[in-house]
């Protein structure tokens, strides 16, 4: 029953949070200097007083914000996003075409990212000090300062144009018809993309981990298995990754928002039609529902991530369920 | 037995390795105002050369040598950064005093603020900024300044709050003294390590974030380039095999983020004796 | 001191660890300084000194796991071979046993009675378990529990029950027994003095004199880092006469059961 309230009261939490989100987007959008109209048509082109009024009207935009805004709000509890005004279609459907393609994306780097920087960290944590440590570290503090775009780039560079072992970018071979492009081919697309996105993720996880396994191979019941005779290996599977593998998880999972940035920027470098370049290009042409269409969806995806850490904390450490 | 003196220990490496890393930014900046803005005169003649002796980063298609537009555009960068994680900074630090120090109402406003924030991923927000002031640089600097206050909001809050409970602030209070005085006086000293440690770790953030977002497309012009802005063309050339457009001027941008975050990093440890025994 | 029947001697043992003091300075502490201590075999050999003598770090030193900033000089001989790291490695949990002073030292993420199992062969672990926990007035029940729901005179039980192995030669207990109602202190010792007679033997660790007494056969006073007095248990006794350093016989003298006086000898012999 506690863990019902505690997940009912974090869900409320997070839908006031998105609605107060929405607002302040709306908010910014609304102040924005950047006409639509003007963007919409293009700098050059100067279109009549009727014109402009047909469109207006057409966009909704003439009507007061406040009354704007509650209709935005009732279309999107009705599922309906508005329509974007770069691509003449509903923003739902658009959101949901380019998806799975970003969900591909973020979700194989996060588990590759996620694994591998476990795994290091704990290698860290073991040899602490000695060589293999330090390089391990000295990776990750790397890792944090390369932008993603760069590294993009730089395998683009590396992979793509020199050692030609990968196509330069989009999702799938150009010239080929849609129902002919085979999971390989996807595959061969994506894992530059991924590779890309996956290693600032690594940095992080490598870090925490290897910070959290030190603090419990210093602790005191670590010392007691060394006294009792447990080899390194034994200490680590019984010990160790159940008192790290929890605070690993539910950091990996707060990275969703990290995951999404590095996403727009990492499809931007392969132009990989996902959720991200289109966010780029709403933003570019100042297309304001599928801007906030996607604002909307990134920030329910990272407030689930976090939820979803909460929730497992809850879970699986049974020290804190009679806290909650 | 080992004599443990050999060698410098843990506080006297921090001073060199910061030594070492202001020095380098320092020479990054100085080498930005020598050079001229001759290299920087298209010139057919000498268009998209590998780097040589006299172009050390090699030149671009314009002809233009790529260490000077380098050097020039990461100084734009660092301006930006510099002013979005300024501002940032000062934004956090208000927010978290108050936070902590204006009753109950306050704080969970705030905080509730902070949450929300913090939900967003930063580069989706900065774009949403960038769009709402109108883009060009204003846009960009205020992109970077209002993404990253949260964290830092809750970390003074935090220390503000521990301290607040304490013993000589009650004493404070008792003696009538009024709650402007108590924050300049006794709060303000202790938390100024943290923000200067804050603001050093925000830099090396704000500085990647603008790159990125220059990077995207948003905000800068082409005549005024910031790092991003350069590699963003890098990417139309390289599948000619320009690859020095692209590698050099993201090379200065990893080392100097690098530089800063390690700035940061060994001023906290200087400043926070948990982890100074090290 | 090398007497035939000495299963542990330590010679000359000293401690140290380095502190950053102001600004880039290191200062250094000592809190065992020259200590000398031997155990022979099928003894309890009761180390008594006041907390924070630096007792556990003899127990620490003993079995390898003193914190990596610790400098540690002289030696320490088993079985008449020098213990070396490698040798401590090889023999704790197997033929030197530790029961650690605080329950903390019990992962607070697994439940207590696969803790005891650890280290067991694996065929007979569950009925050496059981019958572990009922020797120590555990319930069955107990061991599907976690540590942080057991009080902490059950948890003292629980890490007695973990040192208990087939090839034991040697038991460090390092206060085993604040903390415990009478009738369990009472099984605990008399564990202790039965790993005795079976040819086990046991360096008791504590400030509980009364408890130490009933059932060790020597006695080693512990101050300041070193090992002032080594006597026989049974030097315990009447006024302290048998005993000979000043510092001992005030500590006798101080108990209640005796003349509860001379408090202020005992702080005049710094």
């Amino acid at each position: 029953m506690e863990k019902l309230k505690y997940v009912i009261y974090k869900l409320t939490r997070g839908i006031t949070l998105l609605i107060g989100l929405s607002i302040l987007t709306f908010i910014m959008m609304h102040n924005s200097p950047i006409d639509p109209i003007t963007a919409y048509v293009g700098g050059d082109v100067n279109i009549s007083l009727e014109q402009r009024a047909a469109l207006e009207a057409y966009w909704g935009i003439d009507k007061h914000p406040v009354e704007q805004y509650l209709t935005w709000l009732k279309n999107i509890v009705r599922g309906d996003m508005g329509t974007s005004k770069v691509h003449r279609r509903p923003v739902s459907d658009i959101i949901q075409e380019k998806f799975l393609a970003s969900f591909a994306l973020m979700g194989l780097s996060w588990i590759l990212s996620g694994s591998i920087g476990f795994c290091m960290g704990i290698i860290a944590a073991i040899k602490k000090g000695k060589v293999t440590d330090k390089i391990i570290k000295w990776i990750s503090y790397i890792q944090a300062s390369v932008p993603t775009f760069w590294l993009g780039l730089l395998l683009l560079i590396i992979f793509s144009v020199w050692l030609e072992w990968f196509p330069i970018g989009i999702s799938v071979p150009i010239g080929v018809a849609s129902s002919d492009v085979t999971l390989m081919d996807r595959i061969h697309h994506l894992i530059l993309p991924v590779a890309t996105l996956s290693v600032l993720g690594i940095a992080n996880v490598t870090l925490h981990t290897r910070e959290k396994m030190i603090d419990v191979l210093n602790s005191e019941y670590i010392v007691f298995a060394k006294a009792r005779g447990e080899t390194t290996w034994q200490i680590i599977k019984n010990h160790g990754l159940r008192n790290v593998a929890l605070p690993a998880i539910t950091l990996h999972f707060a990275y969703f928002g990290e995951l999404f940035g590095g996403s727009v920027l990492a499809e931007q470098v392969f132009s990989y039609p996902g959720l991200g370049s289109t966010l780029t290009e709403a933003g570019l042409k100042s297309d304001m529902p599928l801007l906030m269409g996607i604002v909307m969806i990134s920030a329910i995806f990272v407030f689930t991530g976090n939820m979803l850490a909460d929730i497992l904390n809850s879970v699986i450490n049974p020290c804190l369920k009679e806290e909650i | 037995m080992q004599d443990k003196k050999r060698g410098l220990n843990a506080r006297q490496k921090v001073i060199l390795t910061l030594t070492v890393s202001i020095g380098l930014i320092f020479i990054a900046i100085i080498f930005s105002f020598i050079l001229t803005n001759e290299n920087l005169t298209t010139n057919f003649a000498k268009k998209s050369l590998p780097p040589s002796w006299s172009h050390l980063f090699g030149t671009d298609w314009l002809g233009r040598d790529m260490l000077t537009r380098t050097l020039k555009g990461l100084r734009l960068s660092l301006f930006v950064g510099f002013l979005g994680a300024s501002i940032g900074a000062v934004i956090a630090t208000i927010l978290g005093i108050c936070a902590a120090t204006l009753g109950k109402k306050a704080d969970y406003i705030i905080s509730w603020l902070v949450d929300m924030f913090i939900g967003i991923p930063h580069l989706v927000f900065i774009i949403l900024i960038s769009f709402a002031v109108g883009g060009g640089i204003k846009g960009v600097v205020c992109g970077v300044a209002f993404t990253h206050w949260p964290s830092l909001t809750r970390i003074i809050r935090a220390e503000v709050l521990s301290i607040k409970n304490s013993e000589y602030i009650q004493m404070a209070k008792n003696f009538g003294k009024t709650k402007w005085f108590i924050v300049r006086k006794h709060i303000m000293p202790h938390i100024i390590p943290q923000i200067m440690v804050g603001f050093l770790l925000l830099f090396p953030h704000a500085i990647l974030h603008e790159a990125s977002i220059t990077f995207l497309g948003f905000g800068l012009s082409v005549q005024t380039p910031s790092i991003g802005l350069i590699l963003s063309e890098a990417v139309k050339h390289i599948s000619v095999g320009d690859w020095w457009l692209a590698v050099f001027p993201g090379l200065l941008l990893v080392l100097v983020v690098k530089s800063f975050d390690n700035i940061g990093e060994q001023v906290r440890t200087l400043v926070e004796p948990a982890t100074a025994n090290e | 001191m090398n007497q035939k029947s000495d299963i542990l001697t330590v010679e000359n043992l000293s401690i140290s660890f380095s502190q950053y003091v102001k600004g880039l300075k290191t200062k250094k502490t000592t809190p065992i300084n020259n200590l000398n201590i031997s155990v022979r075999k099928g003894e309890i050999h009761a180390v008594i000194g006041a907390s924070g003598s630096g007792k556990s770090l003899l127990a620490h030193a003993i079995l390898g796991i003193l914190p990596s900033n610790a400098e540690c000089r002289g030696e320490i001989y088993y079985q008449k071979k020098r213990l070396t790291e490698e040798r401590k490695v090889q023999l704790r949990g197997k033929e030197i046993a530790f029961i650690p002073q605080s329950v903390n030292y019990l992962d607070p993420l697994m439940r207590v009675g696969k803790q005891v199992k650890i280290g067991l062969p694996k065929k007979q672990a569950n009925s050496i378990q059981e019958s572990l926990f009922e020797r120590y007035g555990l319930k069955k029940s107990d061991a599907k529990l976690y540590p942080s729901e057991l009080s902490g005179g059950m948890l003292r039980r629980v890490l007695f029950a973990t040192s208990v192995k087939e090839d034991i030669k040697l038991v460090i207990a390092d206060e085993p027994t604040p903390g415990i109602h009478p009738e369990a202190l009472s099984r605990i010792l008399n564990q202790l003095r039965q790993f005795a007679d079976e040819g086990v033997s046991v360096m008791l660790i504590t400030h509980d004199v009364v408890s130490a007494l009933t059932i060790c056969d020597r006695v080693t006073v512990f101050k300041d880092g070193e090992a002032i007095e080594t006597t026989e248990a049974e030097n315990f006794k009447g006024n302290g006469e048998g005993l000979l350093h000043p510092y001992t016989k005030a500590l006798w003298n101080c108990l209640p059961q005796n003349q509860f006086t001379l408090y202020k000898e005992v702080r005049s012999c710094r």
